[in-house]
């Protein structure tokens, strides 16, 4: 049974269509990120998963209905929604206190640790802690709690970079084991590219792409071309082509690298270049498929 | 000795099915309350301001208090009774005022602000359920504020008692009389059973309404509370030109079961005007005002399962 899995999700708002038909299936020790575009049905899909809205089609999270069972489900997963929901008239001891009062699985010894490393003090009430403060704080009340499942929404949101790579370094190094499956949504791609294991991109409500690093890694090349070989390295047909200072750079899917090599400097595509890729790629079909 | 067994059993058992552990029920609502007082101080904040200013006014008109009483030996017993315990009438009646007041003004904040200030995400990330969440917050009207009312009111009347007797036996008159009339060992059971069954019990079904506004609302709770039911009082009158929907809403705020007048009753303080617990019981008023409480509670949670932040 895999930790996540979902068939034909459907959710519509009215006449919006957030959630167009979408088939996913996450193991368990994986940290998957989901890719898309602001309202590409990223933060539907994880509210689906997480119990917050009712949804049509199939999908269970650690075998549970979440829209039915969301409070057993709460017991095993965690997650920060967005950055800056902590209430704000909470003292920090509050919040120790409340989640070790209704939580089973929170450490509130461990929570105190990682806290210990900031400078957050005890007495502070939310309303009186800067932004990173707050998300570091949520981070060690979420930390605590020994889930199997974790579920980020835009976690980094609105923070600065200092923060948002502590924020992703303490995730790996303090928290991510085996056993524990995180879901990280964003579109900020960049910064959390290194962290994953599997990716997927999201846009207009549908998954669009969907592998793990390692696949990405075998399969995508990308290759910067001088421009006088440009229309030679066309012929092995990249899926994706743009211009940069001196040449092209070409993105191939499939195509060994020693055939790449003599075309220019091969190296790894990033995320977002593969993102923009797919994203555009499938515009064009759509396009292609109106004239 | 107990704890450390359960904490050896728990800690134990390693196996994911063993971590499964629940926190009992009766743990997380008092967890629960304890969250509803840390956020909502004028549950305690309000009833000791008005309690203070009370008491204040109390210990001012004191200074009258020697010719009060003299004047009051002339007076027939009722009078006198009405004349003595007047401060002590008003002491309890701003009291339970001040009760409704924080009571309207929690519920409608209770389910509607922490989805304008998103925290809802982070309490819905709990293993709590939405049930409880919403029982936890009907606890406060029906059950704390009253509690904090009475308490307050007790401390208050009973500094006024005291001083009032020093005050009185400073200018050589007889304390006697005054512990005649303020009879409190009676009088303060009978204000903590008026608290629990009117304020409690009686007002259950208009807390619920506000709770459920609350939990609706996108904007505005406090228009969407009170402008519907207007609007049916106006819509009535128009097409039938009768008010049964008002008189029942007045009824419900400021009667009681049997149509008595309890606001002109809970002024006073005499036990037998309010002790009346089989007539309370039996009347259909309470219990239709329960079922409908228990109505809007429902719908409540429904609605606070599918909030969103707004």
């Amino acid at each position: 049974m895999p930790c996540i899995e979902a068939r034909g999700l459907r959710k519509a708002y009215g006449t919006t269509i957030a959630l167009d038909g979408v088939d996913l299936r996450v193991e368990y020790g994986r940290i998957l990120g989901l890719i898309g575009p602001n309202g590409a049905g990223k933060t539907t899909a994880l509210d689906a998963i997480l119990g917050l809205i009712p949804y049509d089609g199939e999908l269970k999270v650690l075998a549970r209905d979440p829209w039915n069972q969301r409070e057993q489900l709460m017991r095993d997963v965690c997650f920060i929604a967005d950055v800056a929901v902590l209430p704000r008239w909470a003292r920090v001891s509050h919040l120790l206190d409340y989640v070790a009062g209704v939580h089973p699985r929170f450490d509130r010894a461990k929570a105190e640790g990682f806290l210990a490393k900031t400078s957050i003090r005890r007495t502070s009430k939310v309303r009186e802690l800067s932004k990173g403060m707050v998300t570091q704080l949520h981070l060690a009340l979420v930390m605590a709690i020994d889930a199997r499942l974790l579920v980020l929404d835009e976690p980094t949101l609105g923070l600065d970079i200092l923060f948002r790579k502590q924020f992703y370094d303490s995730l790996l190094n303090d928290y991510f084991d085996h056993n524990r499956t995180i879901v990280v949504a964003t579109h900020q791609v960049e910064e959390i590219e290194h962290v994953l294991t599997d990716v997927m991109f999201i846009d207009r409500g549908r998954i669009v792409f969907n592998r793990s690093m390692d696949e990405v890694e075998a399969r995508y090349t990308e290759v910067m071309v001088r421009p006088e070989r440009v229309p030679e390295a066309r012929g092995l047909k990249p899926i994706y082509e743009r211009p940069s200072i001196d040449g092209s750079v070409l993105l191939f899917d499939g195509i060994e690298r020693e055939r790449l090599a003599p075309l220019g400097e091969v190296r790894r595509p990033s995320i977002a270049d593969l993102f923009v890729a797919v994203l555009s790629g499938q515009g064009g079909q759509a396009q292609g498929g109106v004239q | 000795m107990n704890t450390q067994a359960n904490t050896l059993r728990e800690s134990s058992m390693e196996s994911p099915a063993a971590a499964a552990a629940i926190i009992p029920l009766s743990r997380r609502m008092r967890w629960a309350v304890r969250r509803e007082l840390w956020e909502n101080r004028s549950i305690f904040i309000a009833p000791l301001a008005v309690g203070g200013l009370t008491l204040l006014g109390s210990l001012i008109s004191m200074v009258h208090l020697p010719a009060k009483m003299r004047a009051a030996m002339s007076l027939d017993p009722v009078k006198q009774h009405e004349l003595i315990l007047q401060h002590y009438f008003i002491a309890s009646g701003v009291m339970m005022l001040t009760t409704l007041v924080v009571g309207i003004f929690y519920c409608l904040d209770a389910l509607y602000g922490e989805r304008r200030d998103r925290s809802i995400l982070f309490w819905k990330s709990l293993p709590v359920s939405d049930l409880e969440t919403v029982l936890s917050k009907m606890i406060t009207p029906l059950l704390i504020l009253p509690l904090v009312a009475f308490g307050v009111a007790v401390i208050v009347q009973g500094i006024m008692l005291l001083a009032s007797s020093a005050v009185l036996a400073g200018s050589g008159l007889s304390v006697a009389m005054l512990w005649t009339h303020a009879a409190v060992l009676q009088t303060w059971p009978m204000l903590l059973y008026h608290l629990l069954t009117v304020h409690g019990l009686w007002y259950a079904p208009v807390y619920a309404w506000l709770l459920l506004v609350s939990a609706w609302a996108r904007r505005a709770p406090f228009l969407w509370a009170f402008l519907p039911p207007l609007a049916i009082v106006a819509v009535e009158k128009i097409a039938f030109n009768t008010s049964y929907f008002w008189e029942m809403l007045v009824n419900r705020v400021i009667g009681g079961p049997g149509g008595e007048d309890y606001m002109a009753n809970s002024l006073s303080m005499d036990p037998l005007m309010h002790f009346k617990p089989a007539l309370f019981f039996i009347s259909p008023g309470l219990w239709i005002g329960l079922a409908v409480a228990t109505a809007f509670l429902v719908l409540a949670i429904k609605a606070r399962r599918s909030g969103r932040p707004i």
